[in-house]
């Protein structure tokens, strides 16, 4: 019943307004945490409005599994797909404690098969203290941790999130990420996750669909798609960047570095606290790889890889061009002007070495395991 | 002395009474479909559900007094079908009141379910709850505050009809004659004491209802229900 099947979302859908139109076909896997990621305005979050039925607008077709939500003539009428839906304000019911709003859920999802309890979800979200209190008399942070425990609780077979973390500061963010990111694992339950921070894609998320104006401008693994240089315009140029994958090799507490074993190479990145052996994923803005042709000394910066050109995509109507590198396997993109490559004479094949700014790692890179609950 | 006759009085509140309740089933649907729907007709459904509250009572008394006579089709049918008149009646009242005070029920509503809009509907229907059950579990107890403002208003309001009262009921004891007419009547007659009597009750009842809402809503300003 839940994610265990791993049903597939299969959408083919368009909508027209005064001042925009979308149009997309795409089919999300029933697993893992699948971003929808683009700048404002692009479309993502009328995208999972259409997918959970609320526009009723939208035209094209929507099949879950062997269900049809969408067709022709046939509109399966949003409490009937069993969807949940996190919404960036929250919506609790102000009429409502926590409790009640919890319960409200609850009590609709009624024999809906779960591998979860009431019990779980308010263990794991930590709901318990919050039971009687309102919803004006919870922080955003609360707030939003009684809403993804309400959706939770309604028994859904998928979960749409828009943008929960977009009201909250830096450190609540902090706080609700980890259950975020342990909902598909400790819940079976796969999640559509609409964001435009690159952060939020990158430490959560499996998969990426990134939407520009509407439409589906790249779509895969989160590593690849970050890779992949036609995303230029949708990340914003100084956004431009990779994901390389690691363990924890060593900890270094006195000058609060950790060292990074990417399999055929180390870094060193400014400290993670995270034990040894555990998985990290790390972020390279495009902009922080220099590149050499041979090992330069007497440098400031920690870490040079050894890489190998893949491929060379010069920036219309700029300087610049955007480098793609293969390092042992993981991808790396590099932003040089076009007369240093030209200097270089960079091409495709060529060994060169890759100078990393150990500085520009993400710091909060989470481990991707959590124990289910119970 | 004369003592004020009650008979109208008990009459007026049953009367305000009933018309109130049927304006919460006629004026929900309205106010609902006003405040949600996208429909051009839009506009003029609420210039006709707004037309009581400007037009003159003898007016909308003058063509209800039309509509609901024996000789017209739909006072006709009620003739053939009950026996009885809706015109001069205790019922023809009813009707006559309802459509009155309909703008008394129906803009408090539209106004509360606008304020709650579209979005605590969409959390219920994500969270498997049916618009009929999100209506009544969400949308009804968040509009807690605009039922309380619509019942009292069209209570209170039908409670002080008098133009159109008389003419689509006239002034029959014990059936159309209510504490208003009657008041015009003491007066009519030189017996103000009656009058006092009757429009003294009519004061202290309408200022502690309005005291009683107000109060309610400044001791409770966000959770009604």
């Amino acid at each position: 019943m839940s994610g265990d099947a791993m049903t597939d979302l299969s959408t083919d859908v368009r909508i027209r307004f005064p001042a925009f139109s979308l149009e997309v076909a795409h089919a999300f896997p029933g697993q893992g945490i699948t971003a929808l990621f683009g700048p404002s305005g692009c479309g993502k979050s009328t995208l999972l409005r259409i997918i959970a039925g609320f526009e009723r607008g939208a035209r094209g077709r929507i099949s879950y599994g062997d269900e049809t939500w969408l067709g022709a003539r046939a509109f399966l009428p949003p409490h009937r797909r069993g969807v949940g839906y996190v919404f960036q304000d929250t919506r609790l019911f102000p009429h409502l404690t926590a409790r009640g709003n919890l319960d409200y859920a609850h009590k609709r999802a009624g024999d809906v098969a779960a591998r979860y309890s009431f019990d779980d979800v308010v263990d794991v979200l930590d709901l318990a203290p919050l039971f009687d209190r309102r919803a004006t008399q919870l922080s955003g942070g609360e707030r939003q941790r009684v809403a993804i425990g309400r959706t939770l609780l309604a028994r859904p077979r998928l979960m749409l999130m828009d943008e929960p973390l977009a009201a909250l500061d830096t450190r609540r963010k902090g706080e609700i990420m980890p259950y975020i990111g342990r909902l598909p694992d400790a819940f079976g339950l796969p999640v559509i996750y609409v964001t435009h921070a690159l952060e939020e894609v990158t430490q959560l998320c499996d998969r990426i669909v990134a939407l520009a104006d509407g439409h589906v401008a790249a779509a895969g693994g989160v590593a690849e798609t970050l890779e992949r240089l036609d995303l230029a315009n949708v990340q914003g140029r100084f956004e431009a960047g990779a994901m390389l994958t690691g363990r924890i090799a060593a900890q270094d507490t006195e000058l609060y570095m950790s060292s990074v074993d990417l399999g055929t190479a180390r870094i060193e990145v400014p400290q993670i606290a995270v034990p040894p052996g555990e998985e990290v994923r790390l972020r390279v803005r495009a902009r922080d790889v220099s590149l050499a042709l041979t090992r330069p000394e007497g440098l400031s910066i920690r870490n040079m890889l050894d890489a190998r050109v893949l491929n060379i995509a010069p920036e219309a109507a700029t300087a610049f061009a955007e480098v793609l590198l293969d390092v042992g396997g993981q991808h790396l993109r590099a932003r040089v002007t076009r007369a240093a490559i030209a200097a270089l004479e960079l091409r495709e094949g060529q060994s060169v070495i890759a100078l990393i700014k150990a500085v520009s790692f993400d710091r909060q890179a989470l481990p991707r395991d959590a124990p289910a609950p119970g | 002395m004369d003592m004020p006759d009650l008979g109208p009085l008990w009459l007026t509140f049953r009367l305000a009474a009933i018309t109130t309740l049927l304006l919460l089933l006629i004026g929900t649907p309205i106010a609902w479909w006003l405040a949600h729907t996208l429909s051009r007709l839009k506009s003029v459904a609420e210039a006709i559900t707004a037309l009581p509250l400007v037009l003159p009572p003898t007016v909308l008394g003058f063509y209800l007094l039309v509509f609901l006579s024996p000789n017209s089709a739909l006072g006709g049918l009620w003739l053939s079908v009950t026996g009885s008149t809706l015109t001069f009646s205790f019922t023809g009242l009813i009707v006559a009141s309802a459509l009155y005070s309909l703008p008394f029920m129906v803009q408090p509503l539209q106004g509360a379910f606008e304020g709650i809009g579209r979005a605590p509907l969409e959390a219920a229907a994500s969270l498997r709850a049916s618009p009929r059950d999100a209506f009544f579990t969400v949308a009804t107890p968040m509009a807690a505050r605009g039922y309380l403002t619509a019942i009292v208003l069209s209570f209170a309001h039908t409670i002080g009809e008098f133009g159109v009262v008389l003419m689509v009921g006239g002034n029959i004891p014990g059936r159309t004659k209510v504490v208003s007419i009657q008041i015009y009547e003491e007066v009519e007659t030189i017996n103000y004491a009656a009058a006092h009597g009757l429009a003294a009750i009519l004061l202290v009842f309408s200022f502690s209802v309005l005291l009683a809402v107000y109060a309610l809503n400044r001791r409770f300003p966000v959770h009604v229900g």
